[in-house]
């Protein structure tokens, strides 16, 4: 799982580097165009220069339009006008015809003659603004031109005033108005263009015009309008031929175009804006002006034309319309382009500036992610790089400390030796560090692997409180270890990890703790956490306690009675988990039942030192790795800081947390919960159990007196005792147990007799009678002497004096010293009912001996070995136990002998021997077994011999113990190991597994 | 008189080889199975020790002397002579024995030569040792003392 972890952690590294490599593939669209960006920018402002331009051309344009409209709307209104005006005076012209019709030809003799004509005209010239003057002149054939000269008194001149040469017909003045009376008497025929308007009038009998000229009198520019008159009446729709012979004379007015235009301009508004030209174009080719200056320096660009109907349907006429000033810039289209060009260039530049920002970004963003990643990699290759070469140092260390130990094997001169010792002292103290920068690196590596294998919480506990029971002895601190009965006895974990979480606190609580006590305390995480009963109630409570104040000094509930940082350990909270488990087998098929449930068990470890505690200010960076709480800790305590760290890290991998109470001058509590796996019943008792030491099982059933003031240790010390089985009773002090000893030897008889008797030093020395106390248990020992109960004094550390006034005051048995261990107290209570075996027979073997002895007694065991002294030594050492030995010297030999049926009980195996090793013969022998185990059971089901399968227990024998090598075992079929050379101790443990239950089925 | 001497003089001796490193605990272990069912256990597994180790010496030298030498028998050999000294408890061949392997392992010849010649070396003084020491026990046995433990 561990390994699967780690891979996948691998995996993720280097995916994440692909990932990030990904992204900076999938740039943003800002990010792929960024060298295109200036020329984004500048098509923008082109494009956008370009926009205004164009709607700078369009209101440009619509300006353009109106003023044209403008012009045009002006144009016309002025033709139309001058027009109007013009139609007016012809009509009037024409009337002034008819009354000369009328009153000239058809009144006899005629009504009118000059001076009334002139004397009428003159006062009807209001009616026509437009006309200088008006005259008549009369049709004179050449025939009657005599009569008429005579007539009238005067000869018809040309206009030139010269009489006028002989002609057809002439058309001579005979009434005129005062303006042109210059005109009398001149035959209108003799001018081109007057000759030309009297044929034209009188074959069309309507007015018409001539083209323009300049008028005699004003020199302006005017035109001749003339209208015929005839003598009789017209047929309806007359030939020509018809008009020209009614034709009579003909009436003619000069229009003064120029000043009649310049009236009516005067008349209108704007007239200062625009020019006025009036042109004749009868001519197409050759426009007559009429109006205006030919060479005029208005608005070329924009005129406008206007048709003039003068009612002269032979003439044309149009107006031309300019503007007298070329068309203004515009301003507000000029302005407004350009306004709106500069926001455009604005939003275009901040639309670039936030792009060239974002590439920037971006970019800056990409680096940090690079740089994150190498970082981390560098990490992680840091975390590699230690782990290997703290490996690689630790392999020459090895080889450097085996030399070293070869050294000191040597004839070495005291000199030599303190040398080599010291050298192999500080190589030791280098692994150690070596291996705790290689944990740390590891960690951090995520190599490290965690384990999960059954074993024995207890037992761990204990090999870690044996490690430093010497030193913990030496300063006079009291080393104690307590595990709550709910803790199941095996759980599944890694073991190694969980010794070295509890060495390192151990280790760093003995290291600072010069007094008081260290206190491991493990119990389930689900208990409810009696948090009731704060210090100042422990201490008030301690007040009125008869055992909490000694001479005067303040005591507190804890193990050893000196302050503790956190509650939790003290007897407060303590009884609770000791009165929970008592209550505990009322619910026990309960419980049991919820504990089956649950996969898994949290733990709660909880250390407790009166150490010199952490300093406020280093609380913080305690699980900080090379951090101590100051640089002076390492120079008084030494270490290297890194212990707490890896600590943190290992509770952490086991799924649970670690914190602390600290107070400075107090101690320190450290606390911390692992998950551990539950052991399935079935397989618990199939595994073996490595690492769980069996502790001898003769104590069940004893009754002993534990004989301590303080509770929280007399608990630890039931702990231990109630684990070797035995019945456990508490009394305060030794007169208690006295007196308690006294009535139940009187009374009860043997039965709730004590067996053992067990009494705290503190306890002992405190009490001022405490050696009359133990004279009168000696007393009643001597009353009852084949009862009389082992007295021993349990003491964490004790002077020569005092041991020879122990024993002077009874405690002749045996001391036993703290720490406690279930394992050595049951070793020192062998020791001490083992000698009263003699004296009371019934007892049972008890003795480590003794107890080999009756496992191994009777029983046939074969020994695999090609070394004859290897051979004769294991037989030697088994035959002492009472066992039959035979012997074999090769692989081979041994399947002979095993061959079935055998009555051999167990076989013990060499691994290295030449031609067939151990595991290769342990593999025959257990496939001769399953072959001879198929046929029984397929043949004969009751008749076998024996009621289990053929498996005989095979040990192997090796001298390297390596883990390796018991892997190796167990996987072709051995039952277990031996170290050699054989240690009795040893061979014990290993036989013990496989005859325990034997005698008891035997017997 | 000579019996307390001669026990003391056992006593000292054995301490001195103990302390020298001649012999470890092993060799305590082999004296505590000697008892009244086997009264000479130790002296028994020491000759067997004896002769086995003289033989494997003497194939040893011939093995070395050989033209081609086969490392993985003499491995093999000085296998044995490790085991069977560790199991008297004679530390100090023990210790180069494992020395010994490792030329072997090596394939070095000059290394197992030498290794070969202190073993041999160490296997004289210690064979000579256990005998004094043997020979001390006898002339208190015979001087009708018990052993001292």
């Amino acid at each position: 799982m561990g390994l699967k972890l780690q891979q996948s952690y691998h995996h993720s590294v280097t995916l994440k580097v692909n990932e990030q490599m990904g992204t900076k593939r999938g740039y943003t669209f800002i990010q792929a165009n960024r060298a295109w960006l200036p020329k984004f920018l500048l098509l923008w402002v082109m494009v956008m220069a370009f926009l205004s331009t164009w709607i700078y051309k369009k209101m440009d344009a619509d300006n353009k339009v109106r003023r044209k409209e403008v012009l045009s709307s002006m144009c016309d209104q002025r033709a139309r006008m001058l027009q109007d005006q013009f139609s007016v005076s012809v009509n009037h012209v024409h009337a002034l015809a008819i009354l000369v019709s009328t009153f000239h030809y058809y009144k006899d003799p005629s009504a009118i003659d000059q001076e009334t004509f002139a004397e009428y005209t003159a006062r009807t010239a209001f009616e026509r603004p437009l006309l200088s003057g008006v005259a008549y002149a009369e049709r004179v054939v050449h025939s009657e031109r005599e009569k008429f000269e005579r007539q009238h008194g005067w000869t018809i001149k040309t206009m030139k005033r010269e009489p006028s040469p002989i002609r057809d017909e002439y058309a001579p003045v005979i009434f005129s108005q005062e303006t042109v009376s210059y005109i009398e008497s001149l035959d209108m025929m003799s001018g081109e263009e007057d000759r030309e308007n009297i044929l034209r009038a009188r074959a069309t009998g309507k007015a018409v015009l001539t083209s323009p000229f300049r008028l005699l009198g004003s020199h302006h520019l005017g035109v001749v309008l003339t209208f015929p008159v005839y003598k009789s009446k017209l047929p309806p729709s007359p030939t020509e031929q018809e008009r020209i012979e009614a034709t009579a004379g003909y009436l003619g007015g000069a229009f003064d175009v120029e000043s009649l235009v310049e009236n009516l301009l005067g008349q209108l508004a704007g007239n200062q804006a625009i020019l006025v030209n009036v042109y004749d174009i009868t001519n197409s080719s050759d426009h007559l002006i009429m109006y205006g200056h030919q060479n005029q320096d208005g608005d070329l660009a924009l005129l406008h034309e206007s048709k003039l109907d003068f009612g002269d349907p032979f003439r044309k006429h149009q107006m031309i319309c300019r503007y007298h000033q070329k068309a203004p810039t515009s301003w507000t289209a000029l302005t407004t382009a350009f306004l709106f060009f500069v926001i455009c260039l604005l939003v275009g530049y901040i639309l670039y500036g936030a792009a060239i920002h974002i590439v920037k970004v971006e970019d800056d963003f990409h680096e940090m992610e690079e740089l994150k990643v190498r970082a981390e990699a560098a990490d992680v290759a840091k975390s590699q790089f230690l782990a290997t070469v703290s490996h690689e140092i630790r392999t020459p260390m090895n080889g450097i400390l085996g030399m070293l130990a070869l050294l000191l094997d040597t004839d070495l001169s005291s000199t030599q030796r303190d040398y080599a010792q010291t050298a192999q002292v500080c190589g030791k103290a280098l692994i150690t560090l070596i291996n705790e920068v290689l944990d740390r690196a590891k960690i951090e590596a995520g190599k490290l692997e965690l384990e999960t294998v059954p074993f024995d919480l207890r037992s761990i506990l204990d090999d870690v409180l044996s490690l430093f029971s010497e030193k913990s002895r030496n300063k006079g601190v009291e080393l104690a270890v307590f595990v709550s009965d709910k803790v199941p006895e095996m759980v599944m974990g890694d073991p190694g990890r969980f010794r070295q979480i509890i060495t390192n606190l151990v280790g760093n609580s003995v290291k600072f703790t010069e007094r008081g006590h260290i206190f491991v305390k493990v119990h389930l995480a689900e208990n409810p956490k009696p948090m009731e009963g704060p210090k100042a109630e422990t201490c008030l409570n301690g007040g009125s306690d008869e055992d909490a104040l000694v001479s005067g000094a303040r005591q507190f509930k804890t193990l050893s009675g000196y302050e503790a940082a956190d509650e939790r350990n003290s007897w407060d909270s303590l009884k609770h988990l000791v009165a929970d488990e008592e209550l505990r087998y009322d619910a026990s098929v309960k419980m049991k039942a919820a504990d089956e449930a649950s996969q898994s068990v949290t733990l709660m470890v909880s250390l407790e030192d009166t150490g010199i505690g952490i300093p406020l200010i280093a609380q913080d960076r305690v699980f900080m790795p090379f951090m101590q709480a100051d640089s002076s800790t390492s120079r008084n305590y030494g270490g290297t800081g890194i212990g707490l760290s890896i600590t943190k890290c290992l509770v952490e991998l086991m799924g649970g947390h670690i914190s602390f109470i600290s107070r400075p001058q107090v101690g320190s509590t450290f606390s911390f919960t692992t998950v551990f796996g539950r052991c399935k019943r079935a397989s618990f008792s199939d595994t073996k159990k490595p690492n769980a030491e069996d502790l001898p099982s003769g104590f069940r059933g004893l009754k002993a007196v534990v004989v301590d003031g303080k509770p929280v240790r007399a608990a630890v010390t039931r702990y231990h005792l109630k684990r070797l089985g035995m019945l456990v009773e508490f009394a305060n002090s030794v007169k208690i147990a006295a007196s308690a000893c006294g009535k139940n030897g009187s009374s009860c008889g043997s039965k709730t007799q004590p067996d053992i008797v067990l009494v705290e030093k503190d306890s002992w020395l405190s009490g001022e009678d405490g050696g009359l106390s133990l004279r009168t248990l000696d007393r009643q020992q001597n009353g009852h002497v084949l009862k009389s109960p082992k007295m021993i004094l349990l003491a964490t550390n004790i002077t020569n004096a005092e041991l020879e006034k122990a024993k002077a005051a009874g405690f002749a048995d045996t001391t036993i010293m703290k720490p406690l261990r279930a394992s050595m107290v049951a070793a020192c209570l062998q020791q001490v009912l083992g000698t009263g075996k003699k004296r009371q027979p019934g007892r049972g073997m008890l003795n480590g001996s003794s107890v080999l002895g009756s496992l191994l007694c009777g029983k046939k065991i074969l020994v695999v070995d090609d070394n004859m002294v290897n051979r004769r030594v294991a037989a030697g050492a088994l035959k002492k136990f009472g066992a039959a030995v035979e012997c074999a010297e090769s692989g081979k030999a041994a399947l002979k002998l095993l061959q079935l049926p055998h009555s051999f009980d167990a076989c013990f195996m060499d691994i290295q021997m030449p031609e067939m090793d151990g595991f290769e013969a342990t593999r025959r022998i257990r496939m001769m077994e399953s072959q001879a185990n198929e046929q029984m059971n397929g043949g004969t089901e009751e008749g076998s011999i024996r009621t289990g399968e053929w498996h005989i227990p095979i040990l192997a024998m090796t001298a390297d113990v390596i883990h390796a090598t018991y892997d190796e075992c167990l996987k072709c079929g051995m039952d277990g190991y031996v170290s050699k050379p054989f240690e009795e101790e040893n061979l014990y443990l290993a036989v013990a597994k496989f005859f325990k239950t034997k005698p008891i089925s035997d017997s | 008189m000579d019996l307390v001497q001669l026990q003391r003089q056992l006593v000292d001796y054995r301490t001195s080889l103990y302390h020298e490193g001649f012999l470890d605990e092993q060799f305590t272990q082999l004296q505590s199975l000697q008892d009244e069912n086997n009264p000479d256990f130790v002296v028994e597994v020491v000759s067997l020790f004896f002769e086995d180790s003289e033989r494997l010496l003497n194939e040893l030298s011939k093995a070395l002397e050989q033209q081609v030498i086969d490392f993985k028998r003499m491995d093999a050999q000085v296998h044995q002579l490790k085991g069977s000294s560790s199991s008297i408890g004679a530390h100090r061949v023990q210790k180069l024995c494992i020395v010994f392997r490792n030329y072997c392992e090596a394939q070095n010849v000059e290394g197992c030569l030498k290794c070969l010649q202190q073993v041999k070396h160490e296997y004289g003084i210690i064979k000579t040792k256990l005998e004094s020491m043997f020979q001390l026990e006898q002339q208190i046995l015979n001087a009708g003392g018990s052993i001292p433990v």
